[in-house]
């Protein structure tokens, strides 16, 4: 039985594509047998950032049209052999998509043995976006610490809690918090809102807190999820999100400010 | 904190700004959220027929849904004008 997670968030630019690629990329090396999904037909991006995007030849729309079957169109990760990425249409638009299409996609991929299928979701609470969390067992909200990424994460989590599958059969789609862009020298200042004020305004506990670092850039400049650099406190942070998915108990890490030495504190501009 | 940091400090917590903002927002926009379509438009139509009788202003009238129990609650108010002197 394959588990689907939205990767969301309403606003756009927070980092959902990155956290969907760092999410797939580590549950499929945890030995979970992944799909990732981009369903921002007309604006895909995910294949960039998995580094894969010379590759795509049929996608999500063409599966759903039926002019492409499943195995044509999942595109084989180079780096694991259980990952596969199912891309977006470039040239049509979000109306491609039916909710009977995606259902069958969804199901044809879970009888496919896959373990996990990741969601990335588009901006925005249109019907890509709609799409995308519909069939969700789980959903991860990616939020920034500011204001308008806050409301809009808010309004996300009630459609979460009413336009889903599960909330129509009376269930609830298991909900998280993924904070991302999280500066802890900025809190400490008093200019960004904190883990637990965030916690605090959603009334949701976060999976996970990838702090701001510059090799976000760097590895969706060169195609390689940030959670494979593992020398980056961003990968790491997502290497702790992914175990967390998967049941672990583990501290939050980088959401303090590192004591700096005693010259760095005299002279730092 | 460098030593030389006062002289730039703007001393504004920001944060707590936005936290108090977000509060009333995200408290008031829930209110909203699982209210039916119609809420607006009635409000609007209430307002067209008591200014009718009534000289009040545009957001004199006030309809919200209250969740008392098992059952909704229809909870319409209308602030009259103060009596002119």
């Amino acid at each position: 039985m394959a588990e689907i997670i939205v990767v969301t968030s309403g606003k756009g630019g927070v980092g959902k594509t990155t956290t969907s690629a760092s999410l797939a990329c580590g549950l499929a090396k945890a030995g979970k047998k992944t799909a990732v999904i981009d369903f921002d037909v007309g604006l895909r991006n995910l294949d960039l950032i998995m580094g894969c995007e010379r590759r795509v030849v049929y996608d999500f729309v063409n599966v759903v049209h039926g002019e492409a079957n499943l195995k044509q169109a999942l595109i084989k990760d180079k780096r694991f052999e259980n990952l596969y990425v199912l891309a977006a249409s470039q040239t049509r638009d979000k109306d491609a998509l039916t909710k009977e299409g995606v259902e069958k996609v969804l199901n044809d991929i879970a009888a496919d043995g896959f373990d996990f299928i990741v969601c990335d979701s588009p901006a925005g609470i249109e019907k890509g976006a709609f799409l995308a969390m519909y069939f969700a067992d789980r959903a991860v909200v990616v939020v920034n610490p500011e204001v308008s990424s806050v409301r809009d994460s808010d309004r996300i989590l009630g459609l979460l809690a009413s336009k889903t599958r599960k909330a129509e059969n009376g269930e609830r789609v298991k909900e998280h918090l993924l904070l991302t862009r999280y500066s802890p020298e900025r809190v400490e200042k008093g200019d960004m809102l904190s883990i637990d004020d965030v916690q605090e305004i959603l009334g949701l506990n976060v999976i996970g807190v990838i702090p701001e670092s510059p090799e976000v850039l760097q590895s969706s400049n060169s195609g390689v999820p940030v959670i494979l650099d593992e020398t980056s406190n961003a990968g790491m942070a997502y290497v702790d999100a992914v175990a967390r998915i998967l049941g672990e108990d583990k501290p939050l890490r980088f959401t303090t400010v590192e004591k700096k030495g005693f010259f760095s504190k005299m002279f730092r501009s | 904190m460098g030593i030389f940091d006062f002289l730039t400090q703007r001393n504004k917590n920001t944060a707590n700004v936005a936290k108090s903002r977000l509060r009333i927002l995200i408290e008031q926009e829930r209110g909203l959220r699982d209210a039916p379509d119609y809420l607006p438009l009635l409000q609007r139509e209430l307002l067209e027929v008591i200014r009718k009788y009534i000289n009040v202003d545009v957001d004199a009238v006030k309809v919200d849904l209250h969740k008392d129990g098992d059952h909704n609650l229809l909870d319409i108010s209308v602030a009259l004008p103060e009596k002119e002197a």
